[in-house]
């Protein structure tokens, strides 16, 4: 929802090179190297994914890999962990609807 | 198929510790872990850690894990990262994936298993809102993706877990509402309990949380009172404005690789579940597999760093590199030290957990 | 002045002790009104395996002993309200007070480790345990030394009516 400037221990946010990531088509900065997740709860967006069959809206769960609720389409590649995946310049994110389908251009 | 003398797996504070002392003692070590970066939950403690000055207590988690990174350095430890564990054979062979791409086996005459624990999840309706998160990772949300996931949260869950991540909540910038206990009484230690009190943050006792409601995103949680058989009192609910709830009902040890390769399994619910059987060096029931940290029971990072130090010492020992007087002496200090660590009003009931699974000969 | 609430069922419910547990344990000594300098107050009556507080203290005045799950004690005859410890407590539960600082103001030094931090001549509320609103307070400095790594320990007079309920000061607002 919001990113942490000022930190009592951890000390103002350090400056990074910002890159531009794709997110639903709209686009928006992300600091280099996080992670997908990061970038996006510091946009705001309220839910990564929806369900297949009950269009339940999800988002990050565990924050480490292991629960799968974050995945989203990155890239045309469905079922990324956005928690573990750090954005890339130009990445395409997409909110996934149910497994997803894979959209990678050859 | 490459061929070290001791693969630990794991980098947190018990992995990193064993594979300090086992590199110390001479042996060949590779570390290997499936994040990018190491030291495990250690890099999201931003607090100052409790025990005496031989557990660095005093020193907050983040610098201890940079003090570990620096000696692995020194040591010049091998270390894999992005190195995830599929699987362990015969015993020996370490099945490892490289960059999600690249399977290598690795042949071991010892392995140190320290992969640590999982979040338990709690259900409850509208558990499954985003905005629900482990405790943990709303933890590494803010400390080290520096986010808000949140800025009105419910806690549940009493033990220091859950009052350690509400603090740091606080520090973070966000406000939490409530802390919510299902126990009669505050699992965590007072000292932490009375620093979020005096922030503000009421607890409930005998409370849970009934549901959560919103539409795309968590917007409310309803809190109830619980009797004394865990069952909602009518009329006790409370409507709670928050946008975040965040659970940290325990953790569970994160065993299946071990109990995969055949390491014999105990139930211990004190310790968190199932775990792997094991002696006081920290071997399980094969003799080449040895394990340490919350894998064998979840404590702290503190007794995680005492039981890896004990295993890397006893592989390596295993392997002749450390002489019969020095072993003991070893042995004996860090046994000393994971009993300071165990003593007290909170610790006894782990010491005689531990004391159990021992107390079992296996192997 | 005694001050309770509905909501002060102890350490081990509201999350803070209250008065009767504290008047309980040996560990907490308020200093007497009378005394001259600052002394070191602890509020941490539980026996936890921990003792950076003994080995912080230049005086020896802190006291864990062999056993490491032992309440710390303050010896008040050597205490010289230094301050060390109140940094080095990883759980906060160290402060320092006086009664008499002068006229009708006591002076109490306490860890804080929000941002931002309070100013020195900055008017603040001072809250109790419960984290409930006492009185106002006054800034007359804050310590933000390398050796404290981090936690800020803040100095502050508040009307000595209010000498034991008081115990830090309510966050300031992010802006
Ligand atoms: C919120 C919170 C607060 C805490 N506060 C304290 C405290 O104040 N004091 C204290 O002493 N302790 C504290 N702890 C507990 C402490 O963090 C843990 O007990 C400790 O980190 C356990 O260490 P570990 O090395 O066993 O596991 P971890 O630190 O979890 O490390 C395990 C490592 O193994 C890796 N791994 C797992 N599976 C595989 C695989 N298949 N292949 C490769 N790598 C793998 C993981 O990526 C991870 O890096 C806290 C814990 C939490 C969650
Ligand atoms: S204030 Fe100074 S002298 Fe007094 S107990 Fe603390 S560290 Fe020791
Ligand atoms: S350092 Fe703080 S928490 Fe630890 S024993 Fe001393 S007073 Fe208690
Ligand atoms: S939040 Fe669990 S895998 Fe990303």
């Amino acid at each position: 929802m919001q990113r942490i400037i000022e930190h009592p221990v951890l000390g103002p946010l350090p400056d990074v090179p910002m890159v531009k990531i794709i997110v639903d088509g709209e686009p928006m900065e992300a600091r280099e190297g996080e992670m997908i997740a990061a970038a996006l709860i510091a946009t705001g967006k309220k839910y990564f994914r929806k369900t297949i069959k009950t269009h339940e809206p999800r988002g990050i769960y565990c924050g480490i890999g292991r629960c799968t609720d974050c995945v989203m389409t990155v890239n045309g590649i469905p079922n990324v962990r956005t928690c573990i995946t750090p954005v890339e310049d130009g990445m395409v994110i997409e909110t996934q609807m149910g497994y997803g389908v894979w959209k990678q251009e050859q | 198929m490459e061929e070290r003398e001791v693969v630990v797996i794991g980098a947190g504070p018990a992995g990193l510790s064993a594979a300090l002392e086992a590199a110390r003692s001479g042996a060949h070590v590779l570390l290997v872990d499936e994040n990018s970066k190491p030291g495990g939950q250690l890099f999201k403690q931003i607090h100052k850690f409790f025990g005496s000055r031989d557990h660095r207590a005093g020193v907050r988690g983040i610098d201890i894990g940079t003090q570990l990174l620096e000696e692995a350095d020194a040591l010049k430890i091998e270390v894999w990262l992005d190195a995830e564990v599929c699987g362990i054979f015969n015993q020996r062979d370490v099945w490892i994936v490289r960059n999600k791409e690249k399977s290598v086996n690795v042949r071991a005459q010892r392995i140190i298993i320290a992969t640590g624990a999982v979040e338990n999840s709690v259900n409850f309706p509208g558990w499954s809102l985003p905005g629900v998160m482990g405790a943990g990772a709303a933890q590494t949300m803010i400390n080290l993706h520096r986010v808000l996931p949140g800025f009105k949260v419910l806690m549940v869950g009493s033990g220091n877990v859950g009052v350690i991540v509400s603090y740091q909540l606080l520090q973070a910038g966000a406000d939490v509402k409530a802390i919510v206990e299902a126990a009669p009484r505050l699992g965590g230690y007072g000292v932490h309990t009375a620093k979020v009190r005096r922030a503000g943050v009421p607890f409930h006792t005998s409370h849970t949380v009934l549901e959560a409601r919103g539409t795309d995103h968590v917007e409310s949680a309803t809190i109830v009172q619980i009797d004394d058989k865990w069952q909602p009192i009518p009329g006790t609910e409370k409507v709670l404005d928050v946008d975040t709830i965040c659970i940290a009902a325990g953790l569970t040890p994160l065993v299946e690789l071990a109990f995969a390769a055949g390491c014999e399994p105990l139930y211990s619910p004190l310790l968190g579940g199932m775990v792997p059987w094991h002696d006081a060096s920290m071997r399980t029931s094969i003799p080449s597999i040895y394990i340490a940290g919350d894998i064998s029971g979840v404590e702290e990072a503190s007794t995680a760093m005492e039981e890896g130090r004990m295993a890397g010492l006893s592989a390596a020992h295993s392997l002749g590199y450390v002489a019969e007087q020095v072993y003991e002496v070893g042995f004996k200090a860090a046994e000393q030290r994971m009993l300071a660590l165990r003593s007290g009003l909170f610790g006894q009931k782990r010491r005689d957990a531990k004391a159990a699974i021992m107390a079992q000969t296996r192997g | 002045m005694e001050h309770t609430t509905s909501d002060d069922k102890g350490l081990k419910v509201s999350g803070a002790p209250n008065l009767a547990e504290l008047h309980a344990s040996p560990c907490y000594q308020l200093p007497a009104e009378d005394r001259r300098a600052l002394a070191a107050v602890i509020e941490c009556i539980e026996g936890i395996p921990c003792n950076p507080c003994e080995t912080a203290c230049p005086q020896h005045a802190i006291i864990v002993g062999d056993e490491i799950t032992n309440l710390p004690i303050v010896d008040l005859d050597k205490c010289n309200g230094c301050g060390i410890c109140v940094a080095a407590c990883p759980g906060l539960a160290i402060y320092l007070k006086k009664h008499t600082f002068k006229e009708n103001l006591a002076y109490i030094a306490f860890p804080y480790e929000y941002v931002p931090l309070p100013v020195e001549g900055q008017t603040i509320r001072m809250v109790d345990r419960l984290g409930q609103d006492v009185c106002d307070g006054t800034v007359l400095r804050v310590v933000k030394i390398k050796k404290n790594d981090r936690t800020a320990v803040v100095h502050a007079t508040y009307p000595n009516g209010y000498y034991e309920q008081v115990v830090n000061m309510q966050r300031l607002a992010t802006d």
